[in-house]
């Protein structure tokens, strides 16, 4: 097969509709005689309703009024687990619970009348904190607050601490992090008795809200239809939460017999809907005096929020990926998702793994010091290579070799002379410079079986003009799936990238490709475009319309003449998983995903000792990700992750006060800007993967695995202190620094 | 006047300018990311000065000359600026591309041919939180670039 795209950095499939505006995102679109909506929520962290009181001055009869009591079919928000109510009957477990919903077709007054709504609650006991939760301070889930918890063993722990000549210990934390897509979410929806339920929105998988929706409706699923509007960013943040949204607009489209349009502002979107778990890690590992892993003990928890939602999902990959790149015999990793009354933590880019590789990635910098080796010297003595085993057992078959990586990575990045450079220069000097790097991997798709349970669809279809669409659930949320799905099918098909459509991802018209989430979507959908393309085009080989290699003019004429003859021209490619991988879903053991991505970034930092500011200065980031399908869309995904860690790592902190973000706004949340990245400088390198797409491998979550580790490590070269908490803000880093300078005094 | 037509609508004195854009005239390339300054996605140009559109009262537009993301291509033709973004990938989700295109101009305008830190000064009222910047960063370099190549054209 040519590849006359695949490969090249072609134009963005729906570019020039952004870059003029005229893509058309929720917010842009008015249906005749809409209404607008908005949510009542409950004031506190726990409570039990008593009374809702509609205040005066309000023509409360001009409204829509939606409570539980108005839900036809069941109050919950089905995910995983079924215990997410959509709006709250009489207990609520979070400060941003929705309780009551209101419509009409002023949004002005509208708001005067959401602040006239009472709801007299009885308060109950609440706790906030992984600690609080773990003591059972109060129980607010199942008997002991835990979600979801996994115990992970490979050789023997127990055993082994006899082997070690030290033993390292850590404890390391992440904040929570808000997605700050820049388009906050919303959706429109419509009801009636013969058509059902149809909503439009912005969202990552389709194919979630129609699973939600259907219990919440008690309608049969062909009268519920999800239909996704441009999405601008998703980050994970609109896998699940638009469900509750679209359950809330289709609940008042039904109540008041009218469209129904619901917008987060800025504030509500910040602080009602999911962000990235805080997590606590603890690390227990015995080490020879010549820098050899021998067992690794590792406690890990997530904090879950007030519903179970994804956080068993997440909980796993972090699990999985907690125990880093590193060939140790003996490693044991119990985990653990806690209950807390604050609204519940959800996906978020990496999905577990940025948290609990952080906590290695700094804990091998502690035990370098411990055994007096350096960072570089302690990781070349325990990295995994082809024929060795992860701490799931896991075989490598790949031949990933982290030595040449990170050889090229520090290369690029001058590691070895500028680390000589900053320790003369910085004693003395008010800016403290800093070189770190974090080595890891990433699994991409779903994990274990994940896959196979999907099974994923894809679909084509041609046109009797010679135009091929794409049917899928996979929606564009920024990544570039328009961009990847179509270089993939005019590869396959021989004929130019215009010729490609992309569907819009409307569950009434394509089918199941499961959601966009997990870097799956070029591996896996990916996958299965090509073949749907390889299929369409045997399908005109075979009837004798087309020989192989064909002009465009012949396929038009071809397809033309097929559809006359023989009526609709369509394939349909379902997923099959790769040989040989084995999962035990029980153990949690064996083949974990299908392959990895491997990566080494390097952060250089300078840390100011007057105003404990800590700035990236430069940043290499060096991946094996498989063939590269779009150099632009590909580095440019890098980039994005890269800056986004950078945000978790220094600035993007989430102030808590009791379960409610008290800083929902982005004047004091800070998210990095033009003026705080550092040259971000991306370098790939390429082993095709066999399973994917002419070589391709997932890429989208990787980059936010790195940074954060690669970051304090940096700092902690810069002064000498080790930082085990992110975001290591001025506050952070004063705390620390001062406390170091009273201990020296 | 708005994209160079004289528009007149009815507007209560304190709407903000986004929603007069956004609702009465139907110009939704204009976005709305925070509704407080912070994220530029509703950045639009008045008098050829940047501003963002939800902080702006409609009664301080009125009698102004006020340039959208919508008036930016002429007709089909792009603007430099736009044709650097397609081609340099620095539109991913594109929800904050009017916003950057439209800061991009204002920064060209005032600085034909920027420094990195000119650039970076200049976007740093409009979030992105796709790209990192970097390739926003390269579109205002090629925008400039190729702006200086159609100059040289012409002579």
């Amino acid at each position: 097969m040519e590849e006359k795209y695949f490969g090249h950095s072609v134009i963005r499939k729906e570019g020039r509709e952004k870059v003029t505006g005229r893509a058309r995102y929720v917010d842009d679109l008015t249906v005749p005689d809409m209404l607008h909506g908005v949510t009542v929520r409950s004031s506190i962290p726990r409570g039990r309703i008593r009374a809702i009181r509609f205040g005066d001055g309000i023509p409360w009869s001009e409204f829509t009024v939606v409570t539980a009591a108005d839900i036809p079919g069941k109050n919950e928000v089905a995910l995983i687990e079924h215990d997410q109510q959509c709006l709250a009957a009489e207990v609520f477990n979070h400060p941003e619970e929705a309780i009551l919903l209101l419509a009409h077709p002023d949004q002005y007054l509208l708001e005067e009348a959401r602040r006239a709504v009472y709801i007299d609650v009885e308060p109950l006991p609440a706790i906030f904190s992984i600690e609080d939760s773990i003591a059972k301070r109060a129980v607010i889930y199942g008997e002991d607050n835990v979600f979801k918890s996994y115990h992970m063993e490979k050789g023997d722990v127990d055993a082994a601490w006899a082997q070690a000549d030290i033993i390292v210990e850590g404890e390391y934390r992440t904040g929570a992090q808000e997605q700050l897509y820049i388009e906050n979410q919303g959706m429109i929806a419509t009801a009636n008795a013969a058509d059902g339920v149809t909503v439009w929105g912005s969202l990552q998988c389709p194919y979630y809200v129609h699973k939600a929706l259907v219990p919440i409706f008690n309608l049969p699923a062909d009268k519920i239809r999800v239909i996704q509007t441009e999405t601008g960013g998703g980050f994970g943040g609109k896998e699940e939460y638009p469900s509750m949204i679209a359950a809330h607009a289709g609940l008042l489209a039904l109540k008041s017999g009218k469209p129904v349009k619901i917008i987060y502002d800025r504030a509500e979107d910040m602080v009602a809907t999911t962000k990235r778990h805080p997590s606590r890690t603890r690390h227990r590992t015995g080490v020879t005096w010549d820098g050899k892993l021998v067992a690794m003990d590792i406690d890990f928890v997530i904090d879950g929020g007030a519903y179970a939602t994804l956080s068993s999902v997440v909980l796993s990959r972090g699990t999985i990926h907690a125990a880093g790149i590193y060939s140790c015999p003996n490693v044991r990793v119990h985990s653990r998702a806690m209950a807390t009354n604050a609204p519940p933590h959800g996906a978020f880019r990496g999905f577990g793994a940025p948290q609990s590789i952080f906590a290695i990635e700094r804990h091998m910098d502690q035990i370098a010091r411990a055994v007096n080796l350096s960072p570089e010297e302690i990781r070349r003595r325990n990295f995994i290579g082809k024929g060795q085993t992860t701490s799931t057992g896991q075989l490598i078959k790949e031949d990933v070799n982290f030595n040449t990586l990170l050889d090229r990575a520090f290369r690029e990045s001058d590691y070895h002379a500028k680390r000589e450079r900053f320790a003369r220069e910085n004693p003395g000097a008010p800016i403290k410079r800093g070189i770190g790097f974090a080595t890891f991997m990433h699994g991409a798709g779903f994990t274990g079986s994940g896959e196979v349970y999907l099974a994923s669809v894809v679909e084509l279809e041609a046109t009797p003009e010679g135009i091929v669409r794409v049917l899928a659930a996979s929606t564009e949320i920024g990544q570039g799936t328009n961009t990847v799905f179509s270089q993939i099918a005019a590869d396959a098909l021989g004929i130019s990238y215009d010729r490609i459509e992309i569907a819009q991802p409307d569950t009434g018209a394509v089918p199941n490709s499961g959601p966009t989430v997990a870097s799956r979507t070029s591996m896996v959908v990916g996958n299965l475009v090509e073949s749907a393309a390889c299929d369409l085009k045997n399908k005109l080989v075979e009837s004798g319309l087309l020989c192989d290699q064909c002009t465009e003019t012949e396929f038009v004429r071809a397809c033309q003449l097929y559809i006359e003859t023989r009526g609709p021209l369509r394939s349909r490619s379902v997923y099959e998983p790769p040989p040989g991988l084995l999962w035990d879903d029980k153990k949690y053991s064996g083949d974990a995903y299908g392959t990895y991505a491997w990566a080494v970034y390097v952060a250089e930092v300078a840390v100011d000792s007057v105003t404990f500011e800590a700035r990236v200065t430069d940043f290499v980031a060096l991946q094996e990700v498989g063939k590269v399908i779009h150099p632009v869309l590909a580095a440019g995904q890098i980039e994005g992750g890269v800056a986004q860690a950078i945000g978790m790592a220094l600035y993007e902190n989430v102030v808590w006060r009791e379960g409610r973000m008290a800083n929902g706004q982005m004047t004091n949340y800070i998210m990095p800007t033009a003026a705080d990245v550092p040259p971000i400088r991306v370098f790939f390198e390429e082993q095709p993967y066999p399973f994917g797409p002419h070589g391709a491998k997932g890429i989208g979550e990787l980059p936010m695995d790195g940074p954060a580790p690669a970051i304090v490590n940096a700092i902690e070269n810069a002064i000498g202190i080790s930082i085990r908490e992110i975001p290591a803000t001025p506050e952070v880093l004063m705390e620390a620094m001062t406390e170091k300078a009273a201990a020296i005094v | 006047m708005v994209n160079g037509e004289r528009r007149h609508v009815q507007a209560f004195p304190m709407a903000r300018l986004l929603d007069v854009l956004r609702e009465e005239m139907n110009l939704t390339g204009t976005k709305e990311g925070c509704g407080e300054g912070e994220c530029g996605a509703c950045a639009v140009l008045l008098n050829g000065e940047i501003v963002n559109s939800c902080l702006i009262p409609a009664m301080e537009a009125d009698g102004t000359d006020i340039r959208t993301i919508e008036g930016i291509a002429q007709g089909d033709r792009l603007n430099a600026v736009q044709e650097a973004f397609l081609q340099c990938g620095g539109a991913q989700c594109g929800i904050c591309t009017p916003g950057m295109v439209i800061a991009s101009v204002a920064l060209l305008k005032r600085h034909p041919h920027p420094t990195d830190a000119e650039i970076r000064e200049g976007l740093a009222g409009n979030l992105c939180r796709c790209t990192g910047y970097q390739k926003i960063f390269a579109a205002v370099v090629r925008a400039c670039e190729s702006t200086a190549n159609q100059d040289a054209g012409t002579r």
